[in-house]
């Protein structure tokens, strides 16, 4: 039998097809995204805070002196006035404590990128769990999860992590975690159920079960594979709330973090530059500009990938 | 469970038996509602299936066909009676309730093909991964057995040579080519009973007989039993030796296939046959149509279920509560205080 010799070909062949597949609509669905251009205006801001990002500890180890250039700890010896104007040395000047401004800008790039995808993370596991569960259950497990939802949603968050960082040391993973269950729990747990529902009425789920399929079986096999462009989706709008929030959340110096955006505004704040933007720009531009840079970037993303996910979007 | 009282067949040749069956659905009007309507989408429904037979089951759309085949493979949980299963060992045991182990052994025996295989199967899965899953979930062999097992199903459904489907999408097959494999799907842990949920009225004309003679020839050489669901009477004399009239959640007419579609009992029955000539059954034809059409059956009326469009009804039929299925002579049953 012809079947005797393939078998061996069994998984080789099943782990091509499912790369073909892969790859297909992975080809297709950027060729959805690239006609939308805000999707590459935010992928290229996004590429840009990265390159940052990642060349902050190589500058640190070649061409930048720790003394002088650590974003925490340095002080700009080579400067007489604090905080120093732009110059060949400071690209962005220094902050009111001898600092230099853009070694903390890109210090900072790789920590607002790893709260966001650690929020994003965090957000999109357990909402997609909520949303598969809460669908292919329904019942009272239903109701449960959705009334958490809504406790949830009804709580502002920022309030609620100013409350939680004043009663117990909040630093960027507690942010991420905190962030992630709030918003997994609530709006993208009741967004992806909302999808799940659709999913959990075809027939193949009725196959799995008369099949014998647990559960477990279903629920992964089935639910979640068809959540995912959807649970990715909300991921990007995940990470510009996180970096929104910890930016709100530093400035008010709420945070025990060592560098952030929002921490470089709340240091100007406290020295007392904050209302002379025009003579001290480099101390509050930079940063604010970062903030808002990243945080649209991620949301222009998250949009343009809602087309790609959603059809009905698909207009044009 | 052994000898039930629903059981005409002598047990060893009974393979599933339903012994009135009801599934009701409840009409959601609010939480706090205290009177609640319910749909009676299966009334009070028994019929026995011997081993290899297959019965169809016809009546217009809405009418219970579905949630009666569900409940046999208990993907519906019945409201109340029985369904008695034959099991290994020879006794008619009932799953209506079945739960854990045992019911997942039972799926081992019986399975469905649903109407729709543009949706029976998961888009992200290959012909493999979709055959495989009894396999897959009930862990009978290992990868390479399962690879086999599978291979040999597709050719026995005539997708050959299999190698050229295994690793396909769903959404690369033809509509036929599809319930092709959900019907491997179906047999490929050789069960011995088999709900086909009307399989060839989603697919185009031309390849409907190829798929009802496919599912004859199956039932014969694998010895299979099928619930044939169908609208359409020329798919049932085609596919079925006897079969069962529905109307309105209630059996209504039962015999020969044959028997039945020369000489009807019920009104219904004739209605249903004087509306179309029942020519080979391959044809596309309009659904039946009689005077009214099917209404939702939410908390019926204690009476006939048909009075409403039934041309010979009286008083008695307006007064007097559903008649029983009863023996109308040479083995028909029907459900008529006229007839
Ligand atoms: N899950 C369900 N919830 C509520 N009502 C249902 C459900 N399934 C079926 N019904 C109702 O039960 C009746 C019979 O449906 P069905 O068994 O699908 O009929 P058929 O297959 O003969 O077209 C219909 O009135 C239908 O609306
Ligand atoms: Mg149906």
């Amino acid at each position: 039998m012809s079947t005797v010799n393939t078998q061996h070909a069994a998984p080789t062949g099943l782990w091509r097809a499912r790369l073909r597949l892969a790859s297909q609509s992975l080809r297709e669905s950027w060729q959805l995204f690239a006609r939308t251009r805000i999707g590459i205006i935010g992928l290229t801001i996004i590429g840009l805070y990265a390159l940052l990002a990642l060349a902050h500890p190589i500058l640190m180890n070649t061409v930048w002196e720790p003394r002088t250039y650590d974003p925490v700890v340095g002080y700009a010896f080579d400067e007489t006035q604090q905080p120093a104007p732009p110059s060949l040395k400071h690209l962005l000047g220094t902050d009111p404590l001898g600092r230099d401004i853009l070694s903390q800008l890109m210090f900072s790039a790789r920590s607002e990128f790893l709260l966001g995808l650690l929020a994003a993370t965090v957000t999109v596991v357990i909402g997609t769990a909520v949303g598969a569960i809460a669908a292919y259950f329904g019942g009272w497990v239903d109701t449960l999860l959705m009334r958490l939802a809504d406790i949830m949603i009804m709580m502002p968050a920022i309030s609620v992590l100013i409350v939680l960082s004043a009663l117990i040391g909040v630093e960027h993973f507690e942010l991420a975690l905190i962030i992630g269950i709030l918003s997994g729990f609530g709006a993208t747990g009741v967004v992806l159920k909302s999808q799940a529902l659709s999913v959990v009425v075809k027939p193949y789920i009725d196959a799995a079960r008369a099949a014998g399929g647990g559960h477990f079986h279903i629920i992964l096999i089935h639910i979640v594979p068809n959540l995912l462009p959807l649970s990715f989706l909300y991921m990007m709008f995940t990470v510009t709330s996180a970096i929104f929030s910890e930016a709100v959340l530093s400035f008010l110096g709420l945070l025990d973090v060592r560098m952030s955006w929002g921490l470089m505004i709340h240091t100007t704040e406290s020295a007392g530059y904050l209302l002379q933007v025009t003579d001290f720009w480099w101390l509050i531009f930079p940063a604010s500009l970062s903030i808002t840079l990243l945080c649209s970037a991620f949301y222009l993303v998250g949009r343009s990938l809602d087309e790609v996910v959603n059809p009905r979007l698909r207009s044009r | 469970m052994n000898g039930s009282s629903g059981i005409s067949n002598p047990p060893s040749r009974t393979l599933i038996s339903a012994v009135n069956l009801s599934k009701l659905y409840p009409v959601s009007e609010g939480w706090f509602r205290r009177d609640r309507s319910f749909i009676h989408a299966v009334d009070g429904v028994s019929f026995d299936l011997a081993r290899g037979e297959t019965l169809g089951l016809v009546g217009e759309s809405g009418c219970g066909k579905t949630t009666t085949g569900r409940m046999l493979v208990r993907l519906t949980e019945p409201t109340d009676g029985q369904v008695l299963f034959n099991n290994e060992s020879g006794d008619l045991e009932d799953i209506a309730h079945l739960k854990g182990a045992p019911l997942k052994n039972f799926r081992r025996r019986a399975q469905m093909v649903f109407q729709d295989p543009y949706e029976s199967m998961n888009p992200r899965r290959t012909i493999f991964d979709t055959v495989a899953e009894p396999l897959h979930v009930q862990k009978i062999g290992d990868h390479s057995e399962r690879f086999e097992r599978v291979s040999e199903t597709l050719s026995m459904v005539g997708l050959t040579p299999p190698s050229s489907f295994l690793f396909r999408f769903p959404h690369e097959l033809s509509g036929g080519q599809r319930q092709r494999a959900a019907i491997a799907r179906a047999l490929v842990m050789n069960p011995s009973f088999v709900v086909a949920d009307e399989p060839t009225s989603m697919l185009d004309i031309s390849i409907r007989t190829g798929i009802m003679q496919l599912m004859g020839e199956l039932a014969d050489q694998l010895g299979i039993s099928y619930l044939y669901i169908t609208h359409d009477l020329a798919v049932a004399r085609y596919m079925c030796s006897r079969i069962a009239v529905m109307y309105l959640g209630k059996i209504v007419e039962m015999g020969e296939t044959e028997e039945v579609l020369r000489n009807p009992v019920h009104p219904y029955t004739k209605a249903l046959l004087s509306a179309v000539p029942v020519p080979d059954p391959g044809a596309d034809r309009e659904p039946v149509t009689i005077k009214g059409s099917v209404s939702v059956p939410v908390d019926p009326l204690p009476r006939c279920r048909f009075y409403d469009r039934c041309p010979i009804a009286d008083d008695f039929c307006r007064d007097n509560d559903h008649p029983p299925l009863e023996d109308k002579g040479a083995g028909r049953l029907a459900a008529c205080h006229k007839a």
